[in-house]
């Protein structure tokens, strides 16, 4: 993989007090997050916990209370916060007619692509492809692509306008034991060679524990923030997992 | 015989001509409908065309074409509303609101025993079009093409993941009803010609033929159109000199293109 910008250390992004209400339902409640650039935390909690939520909050998907601020520390400067989503899984049915091409252009370019194909950003494409090896699959179709191969073009996509968050679900389904190696190895090297914070939310907690910076436990409020070690060792997160018991 | 014979016809060279600017505007939108899997919804919006005409009736208008439209892209707006709004399956949402609709449609339409008057909307009859209507659809053609180029990227953005879009800043709520107005308008404006029972076959059957052929969006929209053009001429011929009534012709056209395509598809497996 090629190499882009040194994280930097210095850019922070700050969750205040954010809060999700649906349906008369408060789904998540006072959150509140500090993330610095090449930084992965991950974000843990048994089903129904509200990660999702939290997740289509900070996307601005979802009606949320609270803020989200990104800062640059050196000097306190607030900027527009870039963000990069990779979601757990596309619409997309077997036979439908989307090359990887058409997706990624359809989101970023405004060449039209039923019509033709824009010179500048299939090479703009092809570019970021390359960085996860894919630019080979530019012309397949999405529908046709194995769980590893989409997620990795689904990377390339949301790394397409730099973020400086870069977003994931953790992918469940049709990856296997190596395949889900490759995925957290990968997103390891993006935060030692991007200027950029990730947040992800797992659902395998042996590959947290190799891989996290710091640990969100999240149960509609966050019960634990911390190391990796902090987190699992706390009495909060015996509670949420059954004690001793690391398991979803 | 003189193949071109049908065309001394003034009747014949309208409906000719009709043809060649509805079927290419079917193909269009047909690709995206299927993709979105609104067969359904175009179904329903063709059903409402009779719930649009009893409503100006009722309240004593004398265009029911405008009553239909306008009825139309109300209903399309709030199937769209209430889908996202409801959590049981959207299909299921869709034929509730379709039936009640279309049942206030007959009852009203059928009092005193009146209904046969209404009757001829059910097959349509494009030999009946007339210049002024052929105008009016080519106004359409061109707003169609004009948001197809603009918008048409987004929309697929849309359905391929609306979080995704959003977070990219697409303005999903808006592409979503801009479309579903697009798809109302386009089957109003064409119901009279084509027919209730036989619209959302020549929405949907080029575009499912296209798929089996296609590997991507250039590809299927080509072969959409393509094969939408084809049936809807070769239909207006045969039906001519058959003696059948042209929609359910250009219909089983289409329906045969598509069998054919999805033998060659599994063959080739594409």
């Amino acid at each position: 993989m090629r190499k882009i910008i040194v994280p930097c250390g210095l850019h922070c992004i700050k969750i205040n007090h954010l809060g999700v209400t649906l349906g008369g339902q408060e789904i998540l409640k006072d959150i509140n997050l500090h993330i610095h650039c090449g930084s992965l935390n991950v974000v843990i909690g048994r089903n129904g916990a509200g990660k999702s939520t939290l997740i289509r909050a900070i996307l601005g998907d979802i009606p949320h209370i609270g803020n989200i601020e990104f800062k640059d520390r050196e000097n306190g400067r607030i900027q527009k916060l870039k963000i990069g989503y990779v979601p757990q899984s596309l619409n997309i049915e077997k036979q439908t007619p989307v090359s990887v091409y058409d997706m990624i252009a359809s989101y970023q370019s405004n060449v039209p692509v039923f019509l033709m194909r824009g010179k500048k950003i299939r090479q703009q494409i092809e570019e970021h492809l390359e960085i996860f090896e894919v630019s080979h699959l530019i012309d397949k179709q999405v529908c046709n692509l194995s769980g590893g191969e989409q997620q990795r073009v689904l990377l390339s996509m949301a790394l397409l306008n730099s973020p400086n968050l870069l977003l994931l679900d953790e992918p469940v389904s049709g990856i296997d034991k190596n395949g889900m190696e490759l995925f957290y190895r990968t997103i390891y090297h993006l935060k030692e060679n991007y200027d950029l914070a990730i947040i992800l939310i797992s659902h395998d907690l042996e590959y947290v524990r190799q891989y996290a910076d710091k640990v969100v436990l999240l149960d509609g409020s966050v019960r634990k923030q911390g190391s990796v070690r902090e987190v699992f060792q706390s009495p909060e997160f015996a509670q949420v997992f059954g004690s001793g018991k690391e398991e979803t | 015989m003189d193949f071109f014979s049908w065309l001394q016809y003034d009747f014949m060279r309208y409906a000719f001509l009709a043809i060649l600017i509805i079927t290419p505007l079917f193909g269009l939108l047909g690709t995206m409908i299927v993709n979105r899997k609104m067969a359904f919804f175009s179904d329903a919006l063709g059903h409402s065309a009779l719930t649009g005409i009893a409503v100006g009736v009722v309240l004593g208008v004398n265009n029911t074409n405008l009553s239909m439209v306008v009825f139309a892209i109300v209903f399309a707006l709030l199937l769209n509303f209430i889908s996202s709004k409801v959590s049981s399956a959207t299909d299921t949402v869709i034929s509730v609101f379709s039936s009640c609709s279309i049942a206030v449609g007959l009852a009203i339409l059928s009092q005193g025993g009146n209904f046969s008057r209404y009757s001829s909307l059910l097959v349509g009859d494009i030999l009946s079009i007339t210049p002024q209507e052929i105008v009016y659809l080519f106004v359409i053609l061109v707003v169609t093409l004009v948001f197809w180029i603009f918008g048409f990227n987004k929309l697929l953005a849309v359905s391929l993941n609306r979080t995704l879009a959003k977070s990219l800043h697409i303005s999903v709520g808006w592409m979503e009803n801009l479309f579903a107005v697009l798809v109302a308008l386009i089957v109003m404006v064409s119901i009279k010609w084509v027919g209730i029972l036989i619209i959302n076959a020549l929405l949907i059957l080029p575009a499912a033929a296209a798929r089996n052929l296609s590997e991507n969006m250039r590809e299927y929209h080509f072969f959409a159109i393509v094969i939408s053009v084809f049936s809807g001429i070769m239909g207006l011929v045969i039906s001519y000199y058959v003696n059948v009534a042209t929609g359910p012709t250009i219909a089983i056209l289409a329906s045969i293109i598509y069998f054919a395509t999805y033998w060659w598809g599994s063959r080739n497996n594409i």
